[in-house]
């Protein structure tokens, strides 16, 4: 072998550079990974599929990328149980590898998985739950709500019903920690006199006595925190029981959704709720959003859709502006904390717990022009609204 | 004032018992004749729920899709007890167990894709939307009201059909002792599939009645399938008579126990107290009448083997 002497050296380069070249592409078209854990089976199912909807539609009209590099979006089922959760999550962190999570409806499922994803530093993007924890105490570096702090809705319904001019009204919550929360948001900003608060079984089907005992009562209105299945029953035989009449009805948004709406139809009519969203809402993101959304899917987006749309774009801003270096935790940190994107709700911005500062609307269920029974998009309730729990966060580093 | 309270209450419980009823009626036949704990009869009120809900959409009558989808359940019944589940009877039970959860999930995911996730809309017709002033001040849904009616209406004819008629006879003495109904020449076979197509008509009849009221969605199965085991369990298994009071006694007492539990707590404890313990005890008033029910009469109130 006659080699030249200089050839080991130049091998060497010529690797280095290949190495170099290599390393340059695999970071622009090395995918994005995210983990979609959400509810897609079992009665909160038509809540995490709308989430993934949403989540899936942003990144088909961004070209199936994240901030530039391919998305691979991994999804995956928490069937509403935190136990499933937690070990799914492990799985997408430990053997998937995910860059992002996102994606949980529930907050049981989120306290539960929130653990071992902060403590792996992959970052979460909040499609829905938003516990009170994680925005107070417990607040994480890793933890980003792209939807709204639990008690918000709440606090939104008990201003307007305070606005209104109401002065008895009657609670109705199941009886389990969300439950709970949520009349604790409505009374935080409802100044008038509780005519009753009942909290019902999580499973409970016939409102029949609930209803009895509103007939026996009398509130001007009645404010209810039931989740799917629990406030179409109740909303049915509320309706069917003549009350609406005399009892005006009112909801957190997701009490007042088109999934609500499409299992219920015209009792719904006349139904007051609250959200940081609408699908009326007159701006250019919003209008994009929904047109494609119903061209995808054949049907109105929910919030939860809105949410989950919202969530991948902030990721999108995210990865594009930490320049693709997702191990540069801090750098993806900042790049979250400042995301520059058009969300669907209009403005939108991080508080110090990365929790959202945002505007409250008040929405009515109403024919739109096409016949429909849908949402209209009234008023503000809160301008720039943050959560209660801000102030308890003291957010650590990374 | 509390007297039209009770009065509403009492026609509530009775509502829900007669719609537990036909739940309880198929699956405690099921139960005692065929030996066989069928996990999928919550499945047949899903499927005949959304068939009604399907066919109501699709006809623009309430009532033509109610024909049309509790006879499509029935079918369906028909079809799962040839292909499926026949094959279990003769297994244990925790063979039939596990098969019929498969057959549970797996009714759960059809629907969804055929029907999606989201839940589907089946309201009354427009007629029994309102409520109807019964007594002077005491208004009632009427179409809680037909609910009633026709929960009656099914205890009545299936009493008449199981006392009267000679399947009623053959279905009596397989759930009292299938050998000795075996021995003496009944068509076993067939008479199993008729009862399960009953059974499943009858599940497909409640979810088209309580699909108004409730969520036609996923998973609406489960829910009520535990509340119908409970009741055969009072009632004795096997027993149609005691489906009967055993659906009667679940159903007032969960609406009863909802609405007087709260004031009985706040007149004994005060008003914080009662709003944390009455929700917890009303929701397991049930067990422990069931419980009861197990200490002093081990085989439920009407036990139906010899």
């Amino acid at each position: 072998m006659h080699l030249p002497r200089f050839a080991p050296s130049r091998l060497v380069l010529t690797a280095a550079l290949a190495a170099a070249t290599a390393g340059a592409w695999a970071q622009s078209t090395e995918p994005v990974r995210v983990g979609l854990l959400s509810t897609l089976s079992g009665p909160g199912a038509g809540l995490g599929v709308d989430i993934r909807d949403g989540f899936q539609l942003a990144v088909k009209l961004n070209g199936g990328k994240l901030g530039g590099r391919p998305a691979e979006v991994i999804v995956a089922d928490d069937q509403a149980n935190p136990e499933v959760g937690r070990q799914t999550a492990d799985r997408l962190i430990k053997r998937d590898k995910v860059d992002f999570m996102t994606g949980i409806v529930f907050s049981n499922v989120m306290l539960a998985v929130g653990t071992p994803t902060f403590a792996s530093k992959t970052f979460y993007v909040s499609a829905n739950a938003g516990p009170s924890q994680y925005a107070g105490e417990q607040c994480s570096p890793y933890f980003f709500s792209a939807s709204y702090q639990n008690d918000n809705m709440h606090e939104a319904v008990g201003k307007t019903v305070t606005d209104k001019g109401f002065k008895r009204v009657a609670l109705i919550a199941p009886n389990y920690p969300a439950g709970k929360d949520a009349l604790t948001g409505f009374k935080r900003f409802y100044k008038g006199e509780i005519a009753s608060e009942t909290y019902t079984a999580l499973n409970q089907l016939d409102y029949g006595a609930e209803l009895s005992k509103l007939r026996a009562t009398k509130p001007d209105a009645v404010y209810i925190f039931l989740p799917g299945g629990l406030g179409i029953n109740f909303i049915k035989q509320f309706v069917g029981a003549g009350l609406s009449k005399d009892i005006t009805l009112f909801g957190p948004g997701f009490s007042g959704d088109e999934d609500v709406i499409k299992a219920v139809g015209d009792p719904m009519l006349g139904m007051f709720n609250t959200s940081q969203w609408g699908h009326d809402m007159d701006n250019a993101a919003n209008k994009k959003f929904v047109a494609e959304f119903e061209k995808e899917y054949g049907r109105l987006p929910t919030l939860y859709a809105a949410q989950g749309y919202d969530a991948a774009r902030l990721m999108d801003a995210g990865v594009r502006d930490s320049k693709g270096k997702l191990d540069d935790k801090a750098a993806v940190k900042k790049a979250l904390e400042t995301a520059k994107f058009d969300s669907v709700r209009g403005a939108f911005k991080f508080n110090t717990n990365h929790f959202p500062i945002q505007d409250y609307y008040l929405r009515v269920i109403t024919r739109d022009a096409k016949g429909r029974v849908t949402n209209r998009t009234l008023g503000t309730v809160f301008k720039n609204h943050a959560d209660a729990y801000a102030a308890n966060c003291k957010m650590p580093g990374l | 004032m509390s007297g039209i309270l009770l009065l509403e209450q009492a026609l509530n419980g009775l509502q829900l018992g007669l719609m537990l009823f036909l739940l309880a009626a198929g699956l405690t036949l099921v139960f005692g004749i065929m030996d066989m704990v069928n996990l999928a009869h919550g499945s047949l009120y899903m499927v005949g729920a959304y068939l009604i809900a399907t066919a109501t959409q699709a006809s623009g009558s309430f009532w033509w899709g109610l024909a049309a989808g509790v006879a499509g359940t029935a079918l369906f019944g028909v079809l799962l007890e040839v292909s499926v589940l026949r094959r279990l009877y003769r297994r244990d039970h925790v063979t039939q167990v596990l098969g019929t959860f498969a057959i549970l999930l797996m009714c759960n995911e059809a629907v969804r894709m055929i029907w999606g996730s989201q839940p589907l809309s089946l309201n009354p017709p427009a007629a029994l939307s309102g409520p109807v002033e019964l007594l002077p001040g005491f208004f009632y849904p009427a179409f809680r009201l037909l609910i009633i009616v026709v929960g009656l209406t099914t205890a009545v004819l299936l009493y008449l059909l199981v006392t009267r008629t000679r399947l009623g006879m053959q279905v009596r003495a397989g759930a009292s002792n299938r050998d000795m109904a075996l021995a003496m020449g009944t068509n076993v076979q067939r008479l199993f599939t008729a009862v399960f197509g009953l059974g499943a008509a009858l599940c497909a009849l409640a979810g088209g009645m309580l699909g108004p009221l409730l969520a036609v969605q996923v998973g609406m199965g489960e829910s009520i399938l535990i509340l119908a085991f409970v009741v055969i369990v009072i009632g004795g298994i096997g027993s149609i008579r005691g489906a009967l009071v055993g659906a009667l006694l679940v159903g007032m007492v969960d609406s009863g126990g909802r609405t007087l539990l709260p004031m009985v707590f706040e007149s004994l404890f005060g008003a914080a107290l009662a709003a944390d313990a009455a929700p917890a005890v009303a929701s397991i008033l049930i067990y422990v009448l069931m419980a009861a029910v197990l200490f002093f009469k081990p085989r439920g109130l009407f036990p139906a083997h010899g």
